[in-house]
C-alpha cells in the first residue's frame, strides 16, 4: 500500500521570543485525509507552531512546504492561498459585523465596485448544509454563542476552499453531542480529502478524532505515534514528563447552606431573561457543578454571585443572610471568593506587577495601606508568601503579570481568592485553556477548600471537569437550572440531552435518584 | 411666546435653509473624513490642521492662477499627504494616535500660516479670489457646487463602506485587525489608505471655506470646526447618513443663533447665542451617543505577531 500524498512538511522550525525558545527545531509531516492531533501542555509551543504555519509569526529557522511548494513565511494571505485555514483559539471575528461579512471579508478582489453578497450567502449556506454547520448569515457575530462562533470560524476556512484545516482547542466550548458532531464534520472533511491538524491537551479528543498524534513538550517534538498504537498513560507521560493521577474527591457530609437562590430572575427587560426563576443551594463541604453550553445564563449567574448584578425578583442569601444589592467589594468582604471566567479581562491587570494584582481585592485592608498609602513592603512580603504557597512560577512579586503563562496566572488568582479561607468559592471555567498539570493543581486546591468547609459553585463547560469534582450537578439551559442531581445518578448521555434542552427526561432521572 | 414665534418664522424661511446647507458643508465633509479614519480604527485629531492646510492650499492655488476645481484638487492632495504623515506615525509605527494627531494639527496650522506669509509677506487686507457661485436654482437649492459635492460624497462613502469589498475591509480592520489579517488582508495598507482618503476629505472641508463660503484665507478661519466634526462622528454612531443629519442639525443651530442674535441681541448678551450650538451638541451627544457601538479597535495600534 502506498501512503497518501504529503500535503504539508515542516522542517526544523525554530522560534524564539526573547530568551524563550517556543519552538525548538520541530519537523512534522501531514498526509492527505489525515487528522493529526498536536498534543501538549500550555506553553509547549503548539499554538506558536501553528501560528508560524499560518503566517502570523515568522520562524527564526526552518521552512515549510505546502503541496510541494515552499510557503512564503509571515503571510496569512499566502497560507490561505496555499489552502491552509485556521480556526483560532481566541476567535478572530468582528462582533459588530454579520456572520456573512466575517466570512466574506477579503475573499473578493478589493476594488470590485460591488460586493456580490447574494452569491456569498448562497455559497455559505451551501457549505453549512453540506457539513452540518448551522448558521444565520445575517446575525451579528456579537449575538452568537461561543459554539456558533466556532462554526463561523470553521466555515470561514471552508469558504476559502481550505485543503488543510488547523483547529486550536476546538472542543473546549462544546457539549459532548456537539463535539461528537464536530468530529463527524472532521471525518466528512477528511473523507473529502482535507487534512486536519487539531491542537489539544485533552486526551479523550485525541482518541476520539485523530489518526496520528504528535506530542510537544517545552517547545520540542517529543514523539509522534499512530493513535491506534498508543494509550492514555503513554501520552500523558510524554506530555507532562511524569505520571499524573486524577483527583479523587473523598465523600464528605455537606454542612449548612452558604448560598441560597430562590426564584431569582435577572435581565427580563429584553426578550428571554438571562436567569429565569432560578433556585439553587450550595452547602459547605459541597461542590455544585453547573453544566451547560455557554450562553445559557452561566455568566449572569456568576455576575449575580459576585455582586455585579442584582436579582430583579426572588432572593439571594449568603450564610442565611439575605443579600440586597451588595456590590463586589461587599461580597468579597462577606466571604465570596471568585475565580472569574476570563482571567485576562476580569481577573488580572496584565500591565501591573504580580504583587499589585494579589492585593487588588484587599488593598484597603489595614495590612496593606496606612493613611491612604500602600504599604509596599507588607504587600510584597505577602505576595512572596502567596507565590511560594501556590507555586506560582514567576521571577518575583515585581514581575509584570502578563508575562506569566495561563496556568501561573490562574494560580495567582487562586492564591488571591483562597488565601483567606472563603465561605463560598465561585469558580467560573477555572481550568479553561490550562494544561494537564495546572488543571490537576487547580482541582486539588478546590477540593482542599471544600474539605476545609467552603462551598464551591463550579461553572464549567468542560463536562469531564464537572464529573470529576462535583457532588451535585445542575444543568443550565435558557436561563433556567435543573434541580441539583446527585453525582453518579446521571449519565453523560443524560447530561448532554439536558444541556440541549431535552428536559422531558428529568422525571426519570429524579425518580431513579 | 414672542421668541417662539420668531424662531418659527426663521425656521420656515428659505433663506434660513440656504444658510443651513452652506454652514453644514464643511461639517459634512470633515465628519465624513474623520468617520472614514475612525472606521478603520485610527483617530485623526489632525483634522483641524488638515482643514486649515486645505483652506490655504486650495485658495493659494487659485490665487496663483489655477481654476477653482484645480484648487479643490490641490487641497485634497495636500490633505492626503498630511493623512499619509499621520498614518505613517500611527499605523506602521504604532505611535499614540492622540499625540500624533495633535502634532499633525499643529504642523498643518503653522505650515499654512507660514506658507501664506512666505508668499504674501506684506498683505494687510487678505487678497481675494473669485469663488464658486451658487447654482441658479430656486430657494434653498441655490448652493455652490461644493455643497452638492459634499452631499454626493455622503452617498459615495456610505456605498463604499457597506456595499463594496474595500469598505468591508475598512470596517473589519477597525473592528478586529487580527481577524482581517487572518483573512489575508494587510491591516497596514487598509488603514493607511483609509486615513489618506479621510484626510483628503477633511482638506476639502477647508477648501470649501476659502473657495466657496468666503473668498480669502485668513488666520484662525477653521475656528474649531474640526473638533466639532470629531464630536459629530460620535453623534453619528460612525454612520455616513447620520453624519449628514448631525452636520445639518448643528448647522441649523448655528444659523438659528445668528438670526436670534439680530432679533434679541439687544436684550441678551450675544455670547449666549454663540454658545448655543455647542450646548445643544453636547445635549444631543448625551442623548444619542451613549448607546453608540464604536469600532472596537479604534485607537488601538495593531502590531503583527505580537503576544
Amino acid at each position: 500500500m502506498t501512503s497518501p500524498p504529503i500535503v504539508l512538511r515542516l522542517s526544523g522550525i525554530t522560534k524564539r521570543f526573547g530568551p524563550l525558545v517556543a519552538n525548538d527545531s520541530i519537523s512534522l509531516t501531514l498526509y492527505e485525509g489525515e487528522v493529526l492531533a498536536l498534543l501538549g501542555e500550555n506553553g509547549a509551543g503548539k499554538t506558536t507552531l501553528m501560528n508560524i504555519l499560518f503566517g502570523h509569526y515568522v520562524a527564526d529557522e526552518g521552512s515549510i512546504e505546502a503541496f510541494g511548494q515552499p510557503l512564503p513565511p509571515g503571510s496569512p494571505r499566502a497560507a490561505l492561498a496555499a489552502g491552509i485555514g485556521m480556526v483560532h483559539q481566541h476567535f478572530t471575528l468582528a462582533d459588530n459585523l454579520s456572520v456573512l461579512d466575517n466570512v466574506a471579508v477579503g475573499t473578493e478582489p478589493l476594488w470590485r465596485p460591488r460586493s456580490d453578497r447574494a452569491a456569498a450567502k448562497a455559497k455559505l449556506l451551501d457549505l453549512a448544509r453540506r457539513f452540518g454547520l448551522e448558521v444565520r448569515p445575517d446575525a451579528p457575530v456579537g449575538d452568537l454563542s461561543v459554539g456558533e462562533r466556532q462554526r463561523v470560524e470553521i466555515l470561514k476556512a471552508l469558504y476559502r476552499d481550505a485543503r488543510v484545516l488547523i483547529l486550536d482547542e476546538p472542543t473546549a466550548v462544546l457539549t459532548p453531542q456537539e463535539s461528537a458532531s464536530l468530529f463527524d464534520t472532521l471525518r466528512r472533511l477528511t473523507a473529502d480529502g482535507l487534512a486536519v491538524v487539531f491542537i489539544s491537551h485533552k486526551m479523550n479528543e485525541v482518541f476520539a478524532a485523530s489518526d496520528t498524534v504528535a506530542v510537544l513538550r517545552g517547545g520540542r517534538l517529543v514523539a509522534t505515534r499512530r493513535t491506534a498504537a498508543t494509550d492514555r498513560e503513554e501520552l500523558a507521560e510524554l506530555m507532562v514528563g511524569r505520571a499524573l493521577k486524577p483527583p479523587t474527591p473523598a465523600p464528605l457530609e455537606p454542612g449548612e447552606p452558604v448560598l441560597t437562590l430562590s426564584g431569582v430572575t435577572v435581565g427580563s427587560g429584553h426578550g428571554r431573561p438571562l436567569l429565569d426563576a432560578v433556585d439553587l443551594t450550595v452547602r459547605r463541604r459541597q461542590i455544585v457543578g453547573i453544566a451547560g453550553v455557554s450562553g445559557n445564563g452561566q455568566t449572569a449567574l456568576a455576575e449575580l454571585v459576585s455582586g455585579l448584578i442584582h436579582p430583579e425578583s426572588g432572593t439571594m442569601a449568603l450564610k442565611g443572610e439575605a443579600i440586597g444589592s451588595a456590590g463586589p467589594a461587599e461580597m468579597v468582604r462577606r466571604g465570596v471568593a471568585r475565580i472569574p471566567e476570563d482571567r485576562h479581562a476580569a481577573g488580572l491587570v496584565g500591565a501591573m506587577a504580580v504583587w499589585e494584582n494579589l492585593i487588588a481585592e484587599r488593598y484597603h485592608d489595614r495590612a496593606f495601606q496606612r493613611f491612604g498609602l500602600i504599604r509596599r513592603g507588607a504587600a510584597r512580603a505577602y505576595a512572596e508568601e502567596v507565590i511560594a504557597a501556590f507555586d506560582v512560577r514567576c521571577p518575583g512579586p515585581d514581575a509584570r503579570t502578563q508575562l506569566l503563562s495561563g496556568g501561573n496566572m490562574q494560580k495567582l488568582i487562586l492564591g488571591r481568592t483562597l488565601a483567606h479561607g472563603p465561605d463560598l468559592i465561585l469558580a467560573s471555567q477555572p481550568t479553561r485553556g490550562l494544561d494537564v498539570g495546572a488543571v490537576s493543581y487547580v482541582h486539588g486546591r478546590l477540593l482542599e477548600a471544600r474539605a476545609a468547609g467552603a462551598g464551591v459553585l463550579l461553572i464549567s463547560e468542560d463536562l469531564d471537569e464537572i464529573l470529576a469534582l462535583a457532588d451535585g450537578i445542575t444543568v443550565a439551559y435558557h436561563g433556567r437550572l435543573t434541580p441539583v442531581l446527585p453525582h453518579g445518578r446521571v449519565s453523560v448521555r443524560q447530561l448532554g440531552l439536558l444541556m440541549a434542552g431535552h428536559w422531558e427526561i428529568l422525571p426519570e432521572i429524579v425518580d431513579a435518584a | 411666546m414672542e421668541l417662539f414665534q420668531t424662531i418659527l418664522d426663521i425656521l420656515v424661511s428659505a433663506a434660513f435653509w440656504t444658510a443651513v446647507l452652506r454652514i453644514a458643508t464643511p461639517y459634512i465633509l470633515g465628519t465624513l473624513g474623520e468617520l472614514l479614519c475612525e472606521r478603520a480604527g485610527v483617530l485623526n485629531l489632525g483634522i483641524e490642521g488638515i482643514m486649515t492646510l486645505g483652506a490655504m492650499a486650495g485658495w493659494m492655488a487659485v490665487y496663483q492662477g489655477a481654476d477653482l476645481w484645480t484648487g479643490v484638487l490641490v487641497a485634497a492632495l495636500c490633505g492626503g499627504l498630511m493623512g499619509l504623515l499621520h498614518a505613517t506615525l500611527t499605523v506602521p509605527l504604532g505611535l499614540s494616535q492622540h499625540v500624533a494627531g495633535i502634532g499633525v494639527t499643529l504642523l498643518g496650522t503653522s505650515l499654512s500660516y507660514f506658507v501664506y506669509r512666505l508668499v504674501l509677506p506684506q498683505a494687510s487686507t487678505p487678497p481675494t479670489v473669485e469663488p464658486f457661485q451658487p447654482l441658479d436654482l430656486p430657494g434653498a437649492l441655490a448652493q455652490t457646487p461644493m455643497t452638492y459635492m459634499a452631499l454626493i460624497l455622503v452617498g459615495v462613502v456610505a456605498y463604499v463602506l457597506y456595499r463594496t469589498p474595500v469598505g468591508l475591509a475598512v470596517r473589519m480592520v477597525g473592528e478586529n485587525p487580527a481577524a482581517a489579517e487572518a483573512q489575508g488582508l494587510s491591516v497596514t495598507a487598509v488603514r493607511v489608505g483609509a486615513v489618506v482618503a479621510g484626510s483628503a476629505l477633511m482638506a476639502l472641508a477647508g477648501a470649501f471655506l476659502t473657495l466657496s463660503a468666503f473668498n480669502a484665507f485668513f488666520f484662525n478661519m477653521v475656528n474649531g470646526r474640526g473638533w466639532i466634526c470629531i464630536a459629530l462622528v460620535v453623534f453619528a454612531s460612525w454612520r455616513p447618513g447620520k453624519a449628514l443629519l448631525g452636520a445639518v442639525l448643528f448647522a441649523a443651530f448655528d444659523a438659528l443663533q445668528l438670526r436670534l442674535q439680530q432679533v434679541a441681541g439687544g436684550v441678551l448678551p450675544y455670547q449666549l447665542f454663540l454658545m448655543m450650538p455647542y450646548l445643544l451638541s453636547i445635549l444631543a451627544l448625551v442623548l444619542v451617543a451613549r448607546r453608540a457601538s464604536y469600532p472596537r479597535a479604534l485607537m488601538i495600534p495593531y502590531r503583527k505577531g505580537e503576544r
